[in-house]
């Protein structure tokens, strides 16, 4: 079967969610794998948007992070200072699943701002849940699109701390999860070396060569010796990616 | 005791140019109407408090309404951005605002402390972040175990303004399904007001309900469809078609200028708003 590299990049979130791995989720890339892996290989997974639905078996895939179907399915709803204090903050939560505008090779994140912070080029939505997410879950994944736009040499703002300035970073700052294990983008997957904690390429998707990945990432990447390629998506993945819609995909409108 | 008003009167009363207003709602139960009605009103240099500011905070915003925004995350829900909010940041139009910007877990715990009677809240959180650089954040350190922690400054907004989905006619009210940080804004505030789609006769208990008693709100309002395009659970669902829709009508400030004219400036409360939209559609 054909498939989009969108494609191929949910299905390669979605093989790396454990059955029964407790999730925080975001609205977008992350919702789809999620709700992918919940549909394919992770029907146990536990699944809380940050409205506070603890639980949300959405049946369509919600377009905000408070759809009413999310809460319906839900296995409780809790208020939102209990999300973050509660449930975050202890390190209850397994997998931490983000997007960026901006990522950099310790897979530190911005999604504040493009150019100067009080005068910006573009003014992002801002940091919402990210910061504690990255320093709470066990571990991070993060989706993001690859290009030089987005993978940076420097950050013009850093919102999260992925592996932060390098070695030791994260446990200087007292943050008892792992941090960013994984970034999956449209051309392959990046994981922290485990003794730099530079990211590396370690899988490559079908079809994309190296020098493609250099060329969308603003710095000089690391390459694996032992790189991957990744299995392509097998039908089943697809056809339940292609089943997960929003209410307002299945109405026609355009989502943008 | 809360007293039953007119929207209108609500805000005439309660809310002041200059004022801090926090209208919350976590995606469910946006306070639309009241917002609105702010917007009628004219208010100006209000300083919004909001840890998910959206639509309705992008049209407050591009009306003119605010000085400043407090916010953790301030985007078009699963859309992409807000046209007014950026273009105030971007380009100080029709004003320029102010920012202070927290991450949910923090502006969280500030709501938290307001609602306690705390002067600041406390967790661990915005370390190793350029936001601790540009927020109002500090560290402290606990006296039982030394650590550092972050202290958050308590927000205590003048008013406090949310939608639910029932009230009595002494003024309890009760909201349930996703209910967000609304409790604590109303705690936290001096003054509140909660619209509601429905005045009953007696409040029936839900499960997992809020209930706010007559007794800590100030004034109770009813405004049917007083969320849209967000949603009153058992009410009415969201309006996800609108909120794809605004991305277009926010981009030019004149088409938005023009929309809030014919659905805002020239209709009567929820109901003229919602009739607005249904000639159009």
């Amino acid at each position: 079967m054909d498939y989009t590299a969108d494609e191929l990049m949910a299905v390669a979130a979605a093989r790396r969610l454990r059955d029964g791995a407790v999730c925080f989720v975001g609205i977008g890339l992350p919702s789809r794998a999620a709700n992918l892996a919940r549909a394919t290989s992770a029907p146990d997974c536990v699944l809380i948007y940050e409205s506070g639905t603890v639980g949300a078996k959405p049946a369509q895939l919600p377009l905000s992070i408070g759809d009413g179907d999310l809460a319906d399915t839900a296995d409780a709803v809790v208020p939102v200072p209990e999300v973050f204090a509660y449930w975050l903050q202890p390190g209850r939560i397994d997998v931490g699943f983000l997007g960026a505008a901006q990522i950099d090779r310790y897979a530190n994140l911005n999604s504040t701002v493009i150019g100067d912070y009080d005068e910006p080029k573009v003014r992002l939505p801002g940091a919402g849940g990210a910061p504690e997410i990255a320093a709470w879950c066990r571990e991070v994944l993060v989706m993001l699109r690859h290009s030089t736009r987005t993978f940076v040499e420097e950050l013009d703002f850093r919102s999260t701390v992925g592996q932060g300035d390098g070695p030791g970073s994260r446990e200087q700052l007292g943050f008892t999860g792992a941090g960013v294990t994984a970034v999956i983008t449209d051309l392959g997957v990046l994981e922290p070396d485990p003794e730099s904690a530079e990211l590396v390429l370690v899988e490559i998707h079908p079809g994309v060569t190296i020098e493609d990945v250099q060329g969308a990432t603003g710095w000089d990447l690391l390459v694996a010796d032992d790189l991957a390629v990744t299995d392509p998506p097998g039908r089943a993945e697809l056809e339940a990616l292609r089943s997960l819609k929003t209410a307002a995909e299945e109405e026609g409108a355009v989502v943008g | 005791m809360a007293e039953v008003v007119a929207l209108r009167d609500a805000v005439a009363e309660l809310v002041a140019d200059g004022d801090t207003v926090a209208l919350e709602g976590f995606t469910h139960l946006i306070p639309h109407a009241a917002g609105h009605e702010l917007i009628r009103q004219e208010r100006r240099d209000l300083t919004l408090v909001r840890m998910t500011p959206d639509v309705v905070y992008d049209q407050l915003i591009g009306m003119g309404c605010a000085r400043k925004l407090v916010f953790s995350w301030g985007g078009n829900p699963g859309v992409g951005s807000l046209h007014r909010f950026r273009d105030a940041v971007e380009h100080g139009w029709p004003r320029p605002l102010e920012l202070e910007e927290h991450s949910h877990a923090g502006m969280a715990a500030a709501y938290v402390a307001g609602a306690s009677n705390l002067p600041f809240g406390v967790l661990r959180g915005y370390s190793g972040t350029d936001l601790e650089a540009h927020t109002s954040v500090a560290r402290v350190e606990c006296p039982f175990t030394g650590e550092r922690l972050a202290a958050v400054r308590a927000i205590r907004p003048d008013v406090g303004i949310v939608h639910a989905q029932q009230a009595d006619r002494a003024g309890n009210v009760q909201l349930w399904g996703i209910t967000g940080v609304q409790k604590e804004a109303v705690l936290a505030a001096d003054r509140s007001i909660v619209t509601v789609e429905e005045v009953v006769d007696e409040l029936v208990p839900r499960p997992g309900s809020v209930l706010l008693p007559t007794w800590a709100v100030t004034a109770v309002a009813q405004a049917r469809g007083g969320a849209h395009p967000s949603y009153a659970a058992g009410y009415s669902e969201r309006d996800n078609g609108f909120y794809l829709r605004w991305d277009a009508i926010s981009r030019d400030r004149d088409r938005f200028a023009g929309w809030m004219r014919r659905h805002v400036l020239e209709t009567s409360g929820a109901d003229g708003y919602l009739q607005s939209l249904e000639e159009v559609a």
